[in-house]
């Protein structure tokens, strides 16, 4: 770290500050607080963390950030009181996709239109675990397998992304799984660890410890292309090495999930630019790209109308699912 | 015995000037926060984290466990002076920890609940140290059958005892687990009981319950019996704490009771409050005081104690092992490890040996530098004993209040915790049990998540709870402690005639 990296954030900022002149002129006036809606320790507050470090050590504003966790009830909590808020510009909520896909599903009183999109930075992967010593090697070994028998698919919460990658996975594949919903993404790991599950959906990093360890593999990842190679997980393999589902016969071509930033609904066009620019900033240090790797999370970032479009098209996927699946609440 | 060697490396890493000095930071800082409920152990590491990201792993981890084990002390202290548990482990030290300090030995409950926390979390540390790869075996055998079959035995051992009616523990265990069924359903992912306000989708928060239950319900009667209306004379002797700490050995059966349940529920997931209530149940049916519980009794301070901190410690093994958090805390400190780079698994334990023996060696250290700073702290706590009760019931309020609002900076929460106050209130003057109504707002949508779990994987069939040895000796002990107050009564009549009449008061002081 030190001097080189500063020169190179310094760059970053003077090449962003060159690029948006006019709309960063709203400038935030006192404390700023980020809700995670997450409890303390899950994947979004670790984000919401590490962005508001990032933020403190650079001194990207003079605002001092306060994080607090809304994670009642898979996050809605944190989300009902992002629409609460409404108009206020000092509440950035950080989330996931389940901002768009829960209201479709179960009947919470908020919906993503109620707050304003900022960005979306980080997607996690998903892939499909096997424990260590089941016979099949490939996905289409474990199709084969999962049509003879009832497997159990463990998964984090019902109805969200584990559950309708499943339902998808049961489609492509003509195979039917039992779905077992969990708290969350490791206690299904270890779930699956001691042989009371059969498979499960974990992202990259709930389950790297597991496979680590040798209690778990990787058989396919849910994406275009293979991931980037980094450091070797276990003595011969890293997350490079893991074959895509579809060179596997398993016709899923991708399916991720975005780190979802929103403001409170009614905000002015300049405040939602003001937190766009904010992030991107963070974007460019290199501590975000060390949280990245150490999560083992994929760099992405969509603002404006790019990201409303794949919100757009995310959001009719999981719809035609939920459809088929008869979740939608009217 | 092969991890010896590992473990005296360890200590070569534990203890060092800075990092004992870490570790005296750590605990005063948790006593700190343990003794404000509300703010409590898991936000006290969450703001200290990010102070950490400089540091080495072993280091941050040393200051964050030392403060974990100050808050663990420190949220025992207002259990006992104030009625008001900052954790759900704690409650059950209330029930004999409170009236024994009323009773102006406050000194006294506090310096038993301290030594015999330290007694519990020794054991617990030892057994980690020493069945390390062996624990983690066990708790992999534990799936949704097994997890269910473990509260029931927690549920098991704390029903049907006790000075209450049959009846009446149903009636607050039924309220019980409608509470724990508000907002959203786990499995089904349906939102329930939320009866229109939106906000509840969160569910109800433990520590606003019990803020309300115990330390508004509690303020409400002393404000009505006017005998509470003064302060306690309680005499503030040095010499007390020690003596109190030198009794404890003659509890010696309670003591290791406690710790073996610990551990137990510690390694099962059952976790340190499943374990609490279950050794503080256990104890009352079997101590030859048992029908004193709940009035002060010094093994009703011991067994909850003992067995919190066992589990606790013994609990944090899965979270290095398996990367299971056994509590919101080991949920913090676990995104602090992945932060600092290291990821929870079965390789943390080969890849990272400084870290993990660093870590088990501080805990011995630790705990001996946090119990010495607590017993320290004893008579000053005492203390406030003695403010008047004019000056120190509005406090408890404030304290409540702002303890409610800081679980998630909620104008709902403060309301729901004066309604839980009410609830309080009337459980007491009609003399419904608390403790049933509490375990199952804390474990019960865990047991119906468990057992819902275990439907769906055996398609709706009962024989999953029989499936293996296991699962099947858990159930059946929970039965057979289930059935055994009912057997009991049934041959009492044979062997004596009613009890005197006298008792009766002495009974309803018992209810708790």
């Amino acid at each position: 770290m030190g001097g080189t990296s500063k020169l190179l954030l310094s760059a970053a900022v003077t090449v962003l500050a060159s690029t948006m002149p006019v709309l960063a002129a709203w400038q935030p006036q006192k404390p700023i607080e980020f809700v995670a809606t997450a409890g303390p320790g899950g994947g979004t507050d670790n984000l919401a963390r590490a962005v508001q470090n990032i933020i403190t050590k650079y001194k990207l504003t003079e605002q001092p950030i306060v994080v607090v966790n809304k994670g009642g009830g898979s996050g809605a909590e944190g989300y009902v009181y992002g629409k609460a808020s409404a108009g206020d510009p000092y509440k950035v909520i950080f989330g996931t996709s389940n901002a768009w896909q829960q209201p479709l599903v179960s009947k919470v009183a908020f919906n993503y239109t109620d707050l304003t999109p900022v960005a979306a930075m980080a997607q996690d992967e998903f892939l499909l675990w096997v424990k260590q010593d089941a016979p099949y090697k490939t996905a289409g070994d474990y199709l084969k397998a999962a049509a003879s028998g009832e497997f159990k698919m463990g998964g984090a919460q019902s109805k969200d992304t584990d559950e309708v990658l499943t339902r998808m996975i049961e489609k492509a594949g003509k195979v039917k799984l039992t779905y077992i919903p969990f708290k969350s993404g490791a206690e299904t790991a270890v779930q699956l660890a001691g042989g009371h599950l059969d498979s499960h959906v974990n992202n990259p990093s709930e389950s790297l410890g597991q496979w680590r360890g040798g209690t778990q593999r990787p058989l396919c990842v849910f994406s275009p292309k293979r991931l980037p190679q980094g450091a070797k997980i276990t003595a011969t393999e890293g997350w490079g090495d893991v074959p895509t589902c579809v060179e596997q016969g398993l016709d899923i071509k991708q399916y991720e999930q975005p780190r979802t930033v929103w403001l409170p609904g009614k905000v002015t066009p300049e405040q939602a630019a003001y937190y766009g620019d904010l992030m991107r900033k963070v974007q460019a240090t290199p501590e975000w790209k060390d949280y990245l790797e150490k999560t083992s999370q994929v760099d992405t970032f969509l603002t404006g109308a790019e990201f409303d479009k794949f919100i757009k098209e995310d959001l009719e996927h999981v719809k035609q699912v939920a459809g088929e699946q008869g979740w939608l609440v009217k | 015995m092969d991890n010896l060697p590992e473990l005296l490396h360890g200590f070569t890493i534990a203890v060092t000037v800075p990092h004992l000095a870490l570790m005296c930071v750590g605990v005063l800082l948790g006593i700190l926060v343990g003794v404000l409920p509300g703010l409590g152990a898991p936000n006290g590491v969450s703001l200290l984290l990010p102070l950490t990201f400089g540091m080495q792993p072993v280091s941050a981890i040393i200051l964050l466990s030392s403060m974990y084990w100050g808050a663990l002390f420190g949220g025992s202290v207002t259990s006992i002076l104030f009625n008001i548990p900052g954790e759900p482990s704690s409650v059950a030290t209330t029930f004999d920890g409170y009236p024994m300090a009323r009773d102006g030995r406050p000194t006294t409950a506090l310096a038993t609940a301290f030594g015999s926390a330290a007694f519990g979390a020794l054991v617990g540390v030892i057994l980690i140290t020493f069945l390390a790869s062996w624990v983690a075996e066990v708790a992999l055998a534990f799936g949704p059958a097994e997890y269910f079959a473990v509260y029931f035995l927690a549920f098991a051992s704390f029903v049907g005892m006790g000075g209450a009616a049959p009846i009446k523990t149903v009636v607050a265990l039924a309220i019980g687990f409608a509470i724990a069924a508000i907002g959203i359903d786990t499995v089904s992912g349906s939102v329930r009981l939320t009866m229109g306000v939106d906000e509840l989708v969160k569910g109800v928060n433990f520590v606003v319950a019990v803020m309300g239950l115990f330390g508004i319900g509690e303020l409400l009667v002393a404000v009505e019996e006017e005998f509470h209306a003064r302060a306690v004379s309680s005499k503030i002797d040095w010499r007390e704490v020690f003596r109190a700490v030198g009794r404890l050995p003659r509890h010696a059966l309670a003591l290791l009771r406690s710790a073996a349940i610990g551990c137990w529920m510690g390694i099962t997931p059952g976790g340190p409050t499943a374990a609490s209530f279950m050794s503080y149940g256990i104890a009352r049916r079997f101590s030859r005081r048992g029908r004193y519980f709940g009035t002060g009794e010094v093994e009703g301070i011991i067994s909850p104690e003992t067995a919190d901190h066992a589990a606790g410690t013994s609990a944090l093994l899965p979270m290095l092992s398996l990367g299971i958090p056994g509590s919101a805390t080991a949920a913090v400190m676990m995104g602090g490890l992945m932060i600092w780079g290291l990821n929870p698994g079965p390789m943390l334990f080969v890849d990272q040996k400084d870290f993990v023996w660093g870590l088990i060696a501080s805990m011995y250290v630790g705990n001996i530098v946090a119990v010495a700073l607590v017993l320290l702290t004893v008579p000053v706590f005492a203390a406030l004993m003695r403010i008047p009760f004019v000056i120190i019931a509005p406090l408890i309020v404030i304290i409540c209040v702002v303890g409610a609002y800081s679980v998630s900076n909620s104008y709902l929460d403060v309301v729901m915790m004066l309604g839980f106050g009410i609830v309080g209130y009337l459980f007491k003057k009609l003399f419904y049990p608390l403790a049933p109504l509490v375990l199952a707002i804390v474990i019960g949508d865990k047991a119906e998540d468990a057992f819902r779990q275990s439907m769906l994987m055996s398609k709706g069939s009962l024989g999953i709870f029989f499936a293996n040895k296991l699962v099947t000796c858990l159930i059946v002990g929970g039965i057979a402690l289930l059935l055994l107050p009912l057997v009991l009564q049934l041959a009492r009549p044979f062997r004596k005639p009613a009890p005197p009449t006298n008792e009766t008061t002495a009974q309803e002081k018992v209810i708790i």
